[in-house]
């Protein structure tokens, strides 16, 4: 059996009604990460994985019916697995273990998953091709010299290749959606607060949450409602109703779609173009309608968010100074072992956004940086507003093209382009969701977004699931 | 030349709450270390803080205590830096907008002004072994909740001395215990001050460079400090110099203070808003709720003990005990003579008490062996027995006063008094006539004492006596 042809719907079907055992498939995949290992894409596979899924079968004898019971699932390895090495593919983490377990990985283990590897990222979630980890670069499941996007990229090519049928990632300004699209699978950044980040090894918290990725729209919702859910760890997390898959087969016929003035404008030209326009013909085919709308403020997303993160991410990763965590290295006095050891354990990229951090929150720089992003971000909110007023959800590209070649963007600014169209939503606070629509000329995969209101999960999966054209198996 | 001196304060105070701030983590003092500790408090990646209720509800407390305006929304952001004792190199603490503002606490006849009290988390505790070669963390302070208050320095009045500083912090000591929002054991670290000092000629409306001291331990070393400060600063100013502003440690051993940091030095604690918590809400309601649960403070129960009769300085003892007011406050329930209370209270009980602490007669024995005093029921010496009896086992007081005699009756005592003055007609006529009435009052007072065995009331004896000796 080619287990990785199935969708993960499918294999929960397969498990519950014992066509295969939690134990085969585990195997199986286990075998697969081995297989795939030179597109380093994950960083351990867990030693414990078959022993875990011999366990479950006996629980799943016994009558247990957890929904992902003994389905084998990735994780990002920035989300604490308790005993798990957590590295976030930094140097400072190269041996540290989890002393706890995040929820989103409770949440799985309390639904009968089997967690059988953590995925390569970029260093603490920071980068758009997964080139920035300690650890190596990962491939593109689709095209071996190129990237995977980033950072959730260990993920997405986890999933393309077929090495589980859920990974995990986590998407702080588009880390799950552009991976998602440069691999060809779907991935979602559910609005903030729907996932607790208790336990999530933190880079920018007021904006990024944990997502589910996978193949199809209907695997990408029955995971989400798994995750989803309000957090006692987790002040941010909000109780709202999980219920992703409740219209997924619904007809779109009547669903109002904005398409925003300033995007269009901005993509004339790009490679997406083609998906985006297709997009639009199989919707409009399904029977949705269209509402040009205006989001004044939707390029300032992108430098607010570059104030906003690296902000917040200078004092979340102000605890990794050499004296608590690994990569220690002595100075005479204690301010120069924190500034050797912080020289030594942060990779490039990461040292990049905590002295922008630094500047920004900096007296002097504050009111004009920190506290203008915020206000802009309020008035993307407040433009948002106004939009979802007319329209049910918005329809974005997930990037402006194909994945591009190892190593060709060499300048951060390029790199930072890379979530254009993915960080809005993140500044906004909103669901999106990435879903795989045509091809480039290259043969590699396009796709879009869709945006949608708070805690309305449920329609974007609708429009989704439509554009994918129901597809099911792979 | 001649100085005014401006002295402001920032007071860190432990809040008496069960568990830390922002976990359930134990909040108890000691304890081996690193054994009140969880994800956390220790600031592990991807641990998040959750707000303790009982906290929050504390720092508004206190802030209504001094008369603080209650903010109904506040903000926690986090103060950045690094020091091996702060495990998330930042501590969640509140800056723009605080829990509580203004306020005011009295010190002598001045109303020294408050800015704010905000809440914020404590740093853990740094362990040097003895030959200084290794440091050890304990992280069990870590997350404990602190208040910080801050006086406010700029305006009128504010504290111009050692002496004024040193009563506003016992003072703001008396209401946090008083109305149980912390227990401020100096020597346990639970309440803390950095003081900042400036002096500026006479009559100046212009501030001069103020000096801060951080982590005073203990109100004799802030008093000790603040002079030495002062007389630093004169002596500069007095050659000519300059005052630097910068950071000093107070070294109470030596009795000096010392650099620690100067202003180009100073830290940028880049504050911004903690992304993990949400912005607190209060609505007038909770406020009012927990304004109905501040008892009485200590200057308004000593205006009460003083409209009752207390003298200033019976009054101001009782007040300092709460322990003694709480003796006092139910015994008056029982029994309305305060100043017989007060007598019972500073004289027997305190000595007895005096090395337990303990109180160990109740106060509706008190009040049952004062009342039945004041019915001339009961004369001094008996009720001390009774009283004695009563702090060592359990009796029935009423009972024991009849038993042991309990007092003549007004009658019984008159026709005494009738008696003796008949046998002792020279005496009488001494007393009339005589250098010396008062001595002689007396010793009739104490015929009628030894006549009647002790059970006559010695104070209306001596009544009847001058009446019927005119």
């Amino acid at each position: 059996m080619q287990y990785e042809k199935y969708s993960l719907l499918q294999l929960v079907d397969m498990i519950k009604t014992h066509k295969v055992t939690s134990e085969e498939l585990t195997r199986y995949f286990v075998a697969r990460c081995e297989e795939k290992k030179e597109y380093n894409a994950l960083l351990e596979i867990f030693d414990d994985a078959i022993e875990n899924a011999k366990a479950m079968d006996k629980k799943i004898s016994e009558g247990f019916d957890g929904k992902l019971a003994g389905i084998p699932v990735i994780i990002k390895d920035n989300i604490f697995y308790e005993g798990k090495k957590c590295t976030c593919s930094s140097k400072f983490l190269e041996n540290y273990v989890a002393q706890y377990c995040s929820t989103v990985v409770q949440k799985l283990l309390e639904a009968g998953a089997i967690i059988i590897a953590r995925a390569n990222m970029d260093e603490f979630a920071m980068g758009s091709s997964t080139e920035n980890s300690a650890f190596g670069l990962t491939h593109n499941a689709l095209d071996f010299d190129r990237v995977p996007g980033g950072s959730s990229g260990g993920s997405a090519t986890s999933v393309a290749l077929g090495l589980a049928p859920l990974a995990l990632g986590t998407d702080t300004g588009g880390s799950i959606r552009q991976p998602s699209a440069y691999n060809g699978i779907v991935g979602i950044k559910p609005t903030y607060g729907r996932v607790s980040r208790f336990g999530v090894v933190a880079f920018s918290s007021s904006i990024e949450q944990v997502g589910p990725m996978t193949k199809t729209v209907a695997d990408n919702a029955y995971a989400l409602e798994v995750l989803a859910g309000k957090c006692t760890h987790d002040e941010t997390s909000i109780a709202a109703p999980i219920d992703f898959l409740q219209n997924i087969e619904k007809p779109i016929k009547s669903i109002k779609i904005g398409l925003v003035n300033e995007v269009e404008a901005m993509l004339c030209g790009m490679e997406s173009e083609k998906a985006y326009k297709s997009a639009i013909e199989v919707l409009k085919n399904k029977g949705a309608e269209f509402v040009k709308v205006s989001m004044p403020s939707f390029s300032l997303a992108l430098p607010c968010y570059y104030i906003i993160a690296p902000a917040e991410a200078t004092s979340n990763l102000g605890r990794f100074d050499g004296i608590k965590y690994t990569k220690r290295v002595e100075g005479a006095d204690i301010n120069e072992t924190y500034s050797k050891s912080r020289s030594a354990g942060f990779g490039k990229e990461v040292k990049r956004r905590i002295m922008l951090g630094n500047f920004v929150l900096s007296s002097g720089f504050f009111d004009a940086y920190y506290i203008k992003a915020k206000a802009v971000q309020q008035a993307l909110i407040d433009e948002s507003k106004k939009i979802f007023s007319v329209c049910d959800a918005i329809l974005l590209p997930t990037t402006t093209g194909t994945a591009f070649k190892l190593g060709e963007k060499k300048d951060p600014i390029s790199m930072y382009k890379e979530d254009y169209f993915t960080i809005p939503a993140n500044m906004m606070k909103l669901p999106a969701i990435s879903v795989p629509h045509e091809k480039g000329e290259n043969g590699m995969p396009l796709a879009v977004q869709i945006m949608g209101k708070e805690f309305d999960e449920k329609t974007i999966y609708q429009i989704a699931h439509a554009i994918e054209g129901g597809v099911h198996g792979i | 030349m001649e100085y005014d001196v401006v002295i402001g304060l920032e007071v860190h105070a432990e809040l008496k709450t069960k568990t830390k701030v922002f976990c359930p983590c134990k909040n108890e003092f000691g304890g081996q270390p690193n054994t009140h500790c969880c994800p956390v408090c220790l600031g592990l990646p991807g641990a998040l803080p959750t707000l303790n209720k009982e906290a929050l509800k504390l720092a508004i407390k206190a802030g209504l205590a001094l008369g603080c305006q209650i903010n109904e929304l506040s903000v926690f952001e986090r103060k950045n830096y690094f020091y091996p004792d702060l495990p998330k190199a930042y501590q969640i603490s509140q800056m723009v907008r605080p829990i509580c503002l203004g306020g005011h606490l009295k010190v002598g006849e001045k109303e020294i002004p408050i800015n704010r009290i905000h809440l914020e988390e404590d740093a853990g505790k740094l362990i040097h072994s003895s030959d200084g070669s290794v440091t050890m963390i304990d992280y069990n302070r870590g997350g404990v909740p602190l208040i910080e208050l801050v006086t406010e320095a700029l305006q009128e009045p504010h504290l111009e001395s050692a002496e004024e500083a040193v009563e506003f912090l016992e003072k703001l000591r008396q209401v946090y215990i008083f109305t149980g929002v912390a227990d401020c054991e100096i020597e346990k670290g639970q309440m803390r001050a950095d003081v900042n000092v400036s002096i500026k000629p006479k009559g100046s409306s212009a501030f001069g460079t103020k000096v801060e001291m951080k982590n005073i331990m203990g109100f004799k070393a802030v008093y000790r400090a603040i002079n030495y400060e002062i007389e630093r600063q004169k002596n500069i100013l007095s050659k000519g110099g300059v005052i630097e502003q910068e950071t000093r440690r107070w070294d109470d051993n030596a009795q000096e203070s010392y650099t620690m940091r100067k202003k180009e030095n100073a830290q940028d604690y880049r504050y911004f808003p903690d992304p993990d918590l949400l912005a607190v809400e209060v609505s007038k309601t909770v406020v009012d709720e927990i304004r109905r649960e501040i008892p009485m403070l200590p200057e308004e129960l000593k205006e009460k003990y003083l409209s009752l009769g207390l003298s200033d300085y019976e009054a101001s003892i009782i007040v300092k005990d709460q322990n003694l007011i709480d003796f006092f406050e139910k015994t008056l329930k029982l029994c309305s003579n305060a100043k017989a209370i007060s007598n019972w209270l500073l004289g027997e009980i305190s000595s007895l008490s005096k090395d337990d602490n303990m109180i160990k007669i109740s106060p509706d024995d008190m009040a049952k062996i004062i009342n039945l005093m004041d019915d001339g029921k009961l004369n001094r010496s008996v009720a001390k027995t009774i009283f004695t009896k009563a702090w060592n086992e359990n009796v029935d007081v009423e009972a024991l006063a009849k038993t042991l005699g309990g007092n003549l009756s007004e009658t019984e005592l008159e026709e005494m008094i009738v008696s003796i003055i008949e046998k002792n007609p020279k005496a009488v006529s001494d007393y009339q006539n005589g250098a010396e009435p008062e001595k002689l009052l007396k010793w009739f007072v104490g015929q009628v004492m030894k006549e009647s065995r002790g059970k006559a009331n010695a104070v209306k004896a001596e009544e009847i006596l001058k009446e019927k000796l005119k």
